[in-house]
């Protein structure tokens, strides 16, 4: 039961308390890129949560039965960041093959999901959290992609909404996404304190 | 490949530091900008350790251009990156711990910092060995002096001075426990403050470049 209770605790905590993108500006690049429409921002959402879940599992794998025992340590980045384009290439076959409509409106945005900072900043926070279960790594790498999807949503959104808004020539675009975001993180700081 | 320089070197130069300074103009690299940004000195070390890994990977990059294939450009890139910034974290780990330690995952993160793999893509891949390296060193210069102001907006509102070392603290504002006037803004080093001050940068680069064209 105690063990249900911090995966439970883990998952609620990645993503709404300590969210990637509000608390640690991971994912900032996709989050203003591929936020303007809702229905892209949720494919892409999904798109990531599959690799970080993918990529975390088998980073905790890598790192717990190769690097650690054999003293590898030192080649840990470059064995992620394989790891996680080899994920992202999966992903991508597995779109052109069975989903050419969603593998083509997505274009270039796909490969750049490769240099994501949710994803490897994911697989050196599990490394850094000494997380000890290939469980508990499994639920924070799938609730991480929840968040971003989240707050990728919930942006699109916004910015949907923001299109027929009168904003000064200076502000459009990206410095008016920016401080949207500012207020958001605003908000979702109200979650903070509710564990621990 | 091309085996012609697209650009000289003064156009590298000029590029990297104002006309597509990397954060302002191309909105690349926004995750490490927002993220150390809290004081100047962690802005600082972060500019440097860009700066290294760029001029590397650029010159790394660039002496093999007439090998690369298409499909495996990516891959060689990223690992290429990995590579240098692993070399910059060992270095930083043994000579500067506490900077290290207040870091943390965000040097490593440099791999995915979308300004070099831009670079290398941009640049590096098409332009010989001394462009390249001007490029980079452009490039991160830029990414530095960025990450620098903002640092220093963000370090003085939030605390009223820089500290560089605890011996060297610069007082600018005089906040009002030292029996000064300034209430320190405590959001500056939330989230939030990273967020909106980047909003205004850039909505002030907008302004003055729209003016000129």
């Amino acid at each position: 039961m105690d063990f249900l209770e911090s995966l439970l605790v883990g998952f609620v905590g990645i993503v709404v308390i300590n969210n990637f993108v509000f608390t640690k500006f991971l994912g900032i690049c996709p989050y203003l890129g591929v936020s303007g429409r809702l229905d892209m921002a949720f494919g892409m959402g999904c798109a990531v949560t599959f690799v970080t879940t993918l990529a975390g599992g088998l980073t905790w794998l890598i790192d717990t039965l190769f690097l650690v025992p054999f003293h590898l340590e030192v080649t840990r980045y470059v064995c992620y960041i394989l790891v996680i384009a080899g994920a992202v290439q999966l992903v991508e076959m597995y779109l052109k093959k069975f989903f050419p409509p969603l593998y083509k409106s997505f274009g270039i945005f796909l490969p750049l999901i490769t240099t994501n900072c949710v994803i490897l900043g994911l697989c050196l926070f599990l490394n850094l959290w000494q997380v000890d279960n290939i469980v508990l790594a499994l639920v924070l790498s799938f609730g991480a992609g929840i968040g971003f999807t989240v707050a990728i949503c919930i942006m699109a959104g916004i910015r949907e909404a923001m299109e027929l808004a009168d904003i000064p020539t200076c502000l459009a675009g990206a410095p008016i996404a920016l401080i949207t975001a500012g207020l958001l993180t605003l908000a979702f700081m109200g979650f903070s304190g509710m564990i621990r | 490949m091309s085996k012609e320089n697209t650009m000289t070197v003064g156009q590298a130069f000029i590029g990297g530091v104002w006309t597509e300074i990397p954060v302002l103009r191309l909105m690349l690299g926004l995750c490490p900008t927002l993220a150390v940004t809290t004081s100047v000195k962690a802005g600082l070390t972060m500019g440097l350790c860009v700066i290294f890994v760029l001029i590397c990977s650029n010159f790394v990059v660039s002496s093999m251009r007439h090998l690369l294939k298409p499909h495996l450009r990516i891959m060689i890139f990223t690992l290429t990156i990995a590579v240098f910034v692993t070399i910059a974290d060992m270095y930083l780990k043994a000579f500067q711990p506490v900077m290290s330690e207040k870091l943390g995952p965000y040097i490593p993160l440099i791999i995915v910092n979308c300004i070099i793999i831009c670079r290398a893509e941009a640049c590096a891949a098409q332009n010989g060995l001394l462009v390249s390296v001007v490029d980079g060193f452009a490039m991160g210069l830029g990414f530095t002096i960025v990450l620098c102001f903002l640092a220093s907006i963000r370090e003085v509102l939030a605390t009223g001075c820089i500290t560089f070392s605890p011996t060297l603290v610069l007082t600018i504002l005089k906040p009002v426990e030292a029996g000064g006037w300034f209430t320190p803004w405590a959001s500056m080093l939330m989230p939030i403050g990273a967020f909106v001050t980047l909003g205004l940068m850039l909505a002030a680069v907008n302004q003055i470049a729209g003016k000129k064209s």
